[in-house]
């Protein structure tokens, strides 16, 4: 599914890769922010276009693009239901306004999976745990959260192997009808159920057989350092939304469909 | 029959695990196949029930290619005993576990009883048949695995590093069995690293190596072909490093049995 | 002063009949290299999780006897405590790792303890060159073999500089390069290190060279204990059904047919090669 590959973090050198997961997180929600104040189409495009040079600089624009086309689905769902409630409620016309309004709102949405995605793809799931812990999240949570994602990988193969030894035994997963086919997976859920849960216990030995739970407060191998870079970040964040809310209050925006003069 | 005509295999993610395979396994035959992890020996045995398909070259089964040929129809006749039991077991009793597979493949209730009853009886099964397979021990839950293969009676049975975690007796049982069940007329297709057991077992051995078949002969010659044994990493059995310490002495080195070994010392001990 | 001793330690796990373990008495020395062995089922599982608390502490049951650790009763040690002497590596790679790379997992430990980060960094940096893993330090875990996982295992408890380390049948999944190389890394550690040693391992044809102390369990009793020639070339550990090596077999037939004889039992190939060269020499 190529919207989750834009979420998968991929590993490269980049100075974008290099910055505090908090910091970064700020920024997208400054994005956030930004996206939710205009509805017209302008801002929105300039606010796409703004990102871009940060993916090139982050390297990931292959993932980048992958997920844009996961997100094009959704987006034409959101374009065709603007579009059609604006059609039914103007009483069946269709303005240049309309369209602008369900480009603009197609745009926001493509706006808020674009940023997050940027998010996930340079950050390591590590830094995310470590961030996590430094902004004093239960460590219990910071935990599980890493493990868990330790863990995809090795479930997904499992998943596969449990497959590979029903099918070997005749199961065939795509026969039969729909309540057939849920029934079918029942012979590959369980095995992954049990096996998670053995695999539990046998973390919590070896948690434990390393001092697990020996003093309250867990020191860290790594520690996240705000550098001038994120400082920088953190400037230019704050800069968009004070510009941002200063346009919408005192700047007019003007829209595609004035400027065409309809 | 199982021809491999020139098979290459990469997977998805890039990897090339098989470089040109080409072999023949008649009916009834005994076969071990050894090899480094990641050798490729795993992806080889895939390819016999239709699991993996190749990307290059064909493998007919029975006559059948499997390129076109569902992995149930070809389980019919290929059956598998995985590395861990723990991958299939789903079943609220062993007698459900022994007779899904055979409900799979469309087989008559009185048939099915009779397949099940024979099954649990040929593993030592039968005091456990409406026991939860998740209540048994590890060697007991290998044997539900084996036995819910069995059940289907399938010409050729391919097992998957089956000494794993074993301790001298049960791999010593195993063999027995594996040797039961060959007698019996069956195709069996051992993948192992465990040199010991394959020496005690003395079967046709086929050695890879990085996706490549580096030698495929008896046990004797194999197991004791030094260069061969090097390509492959595998260490040669103890009584074969024992006579090639012995070269000096006009000893054979061809010797991978621990019975073949007393004969020739003692008779070398009796002419002194 | 014995580095671990159990005197009549018996444990019956929650829900179970028939104790695991029963009237188990032994000693071992510091620096010892002990290989515990034995049939499926014979309670050194069981025992190993008595060396560093897990029984009784996690595992609930009954415990009777008693069993100290460097000098600490285990039953009355929080399993934290027990963690700074005994370290346990466990039979599958997967299930004892648990951060996204290398260096973080041999951590683990070290800042479960609290350690300082200047501490914790030199520490992980040793113990990640004595297990030969210093260039896989960032890599995550799923990357790895099986052998490399169980190095770094290995590494993320020595970094904690335990006096003892347990290891419970690591090489289970390993081929027979990925086992000859674990042995070797804690071969090395027993000897420049004189960290004691217990290995619980059917595979005694390549790890039975490096021991020097075997014991032999069968249905929950020590039926074995002493040296590995003796153990290891004795009739018992035969008829148990104990994999005893190859070489040891064969010079077990020809004393007994042949009158063979040595006061050092061979245990490896090599051994067993320089003794028939002595006899066969004309």
């Amino acid at each position: 599914m190529s919207v989750f590959d834009g979420l998968k973090f991929r590993r490269v050198t980049s100075p974008i890769h290099l910055l505090d997961p908090r910091i970064k997180f700020l920024y997208v929600c400054s994005i956030f922010v930004v996206a939710i104040i205009f509805w017209e189409l302008l801002p929105l495009i300039i606010l796409f276009l703004v990102q871009i040079p940060f993916v090139l600089l982050a390297r990931v624009q292959k993932e980048w693009i992958r997920s844009l086309r996961g997100a094009a689905f959704l987006a034409t769902i959101i374009f065709g239901t603007n579009i059609i409630f604006r059609f039914l409620y103007a009483g069946y016309t269709l303005t240049l306004q309309d369209i602008e309004y369900a480009s603009a709102m197609t745009l926001r949405f493509v706006v808020l999976v674009e940023s997050f995605s940027i998010f996930f793809l340079t950050t390591s799931p590590d830094h995310l745990g470590l961030a996590l812990e430094q902004s004093h999240v239960p460590y219990e949570f910071c935990f599980a959260f890493t493990t868990a994602v330790r863990f995809v990988p090795v479930l997904a193969d499992e998943a596969q192997t449990i497959m590979d030894a029903q099918k070997a035994r005749g199961l065939e997963l795509e026969k039969g009808n729909f309540l057939k086919r849920i029934r079918n997976y029942i012979p590959i859920l369980i095995p992954l159920i049990i096996s998670a849960i053995r695999r539990s216990l046998e973390l919590a030995e070896a948690m434990e057989s390393r001092a697990w739970g020996a003093i309250e407060k867990r020191t860290n191998l790594y520690v996240l350092q705000i550098r001038r870079a994120d400082y920088l970040l953190t400037l230019i964040s704050i800069l968009i939304i004070i510009v941002c809310i200063y346009i919408r209050f005192y700047v007019p925006v003007p829209s595609f469909s004035d400027f065409w003069g309809l | 029959m199982i021809k491999v005509e020139d098979v290459y295999f990469t997977y998805p993610s890039g990897i090339e695990a098989l470089k040109g395979i080409s072999l023949t396994i008649k009916d009834g035959e005994f076969i071990a196949i050894m090899g480094q992890n990641g050798a490729g020996k795993t992806t080889l045995i895939k390819q016999f029930n239709g699991l993996l398909k190749p990307t290059k070259g064909e493998i007919l089964v029975d006559d059948v290619n499997t390129k076109n040929t569902s992995v149930a129809k070809l389980a019919q006749n290929v059956g598998f005993v995985f590395q861990n039991p723990d991958n299939q077991l789903f079943c609220e009793t062993v007698e459900e576990e022994v007779a899904f597979a055979l409900k799979n493949f469309g087989f008559k209730e009185t048939t099915l009883k009779k397949r099940v009853t024979w099954a649990l009886n040929l593993l030592g099964l039968t005091e456990y048949r409406k026991t939860s397979p998740f209540m048994l021990s590890g060697g007991e839950r290998k044997r539900v695995a084996l036995a819910s293969v069995l059940a289907w009676n399938p010409k050729v049975v391919v097992m998957d590093e089956p000494t794993i975690g074993q301790d001298y007796q049960q791999k010593e049982k195993l063999r027995q069995f594996i040797i039961q069940l060959n007698m019996q007329g069956k195709t069996v297709v051992v993948v192992t690293h465990d040199v010991e057991f394959v020496a005690d077992c003395n079967p046709r051995v086929i050695l890879m190596s990085q996706g490549k078949i580096v030698a495929d002969d008896i046990g004797k010659r194999v197991l004791t072909d030094i260069d061969r044994l090097t390509q492959a990493s595998i260490v040669p059995p103890q009584i074969t490093q024992i006579f090639m310490g012995l070269t000096d002495f006009g000893l054979p080195v061809d010797v991978i049995d621990i019975y073949k070994a007393r004969e020739i010392l003692q008779k070398r001990l009796g002419e002194k | 002063m014995p580095v671990i001793e159990a005197k009549g330690l018996t444990y019956t796990y929650p829900n179970s009949t028939r104790p695991a373990i029963q009237e188990v008495s032994l000693k071992i020395e510091k620096g010892e290299f002990v290989i515990l062995t034995g049939p499926s089922g014979c309670g050194k599982t069981t025992l190993c999780r008595c060396f560093n608390g897990l029984i009784p502490h996690f595992y609930q049951g009954e415990l009777e006897g008693e069993i100290q650790v460097v000098g600490l009763n285990v039953a009355d040690r929080p399993i934290h405590e027990l963690a700074l002497h005994v370290g346990l590596v466990f039979q599958n790679p997967e299930n004892q790792l648990f951060a996204l790379s290398v260096e973080k997992d041999v951590a683990f430990g070290l800042e479960n303890l609290g350690v300082p980060r200047e501490e914790m960094r030199k520490q992980v940096n040793w113990a990640l060159e004595t297990a030969g893993i210093y260039d896989l330090r960032e890599r995550a875990p799923h990357e790895l073999s099986g052998g490399q996982q169980q190095r770094v295992a290995i590494a993320s408890i020595i970094a904690m500089r335990p006096d003892i380390m347990v290891l419970d049948e690591p090489t289970s999944f390993l081929d027979p390069f990925g086992a000859k190389k674990i042995f070797e890394v804690i071969d090395e550690l027993n000897k420049s290190l004189g960290m004691t040693v217990i290995l619980v391992e059917h595979r005694l044809d390549l790890a039975a060279r490096h021991a020097n102390h075997v014991i032999i369990m069968d249905e929950g009793k020590v039926v074995l204990d002493g040296e590995p020639r003796t153990v290891l070339g004795s009739q018992k550990a035969r008829l148990l059904g104990v994999g005893i090596p190859k070489a040891t077999r064969l010079y077990q037939i020809l004393e007994e047919e042949n009158g063979l004889s040595t006061d050092r039992t061979p245990v490896t190939s090599e051994e067993m090669i320089k003794l028939l060269q002595e006899v066969l020499k004309p």
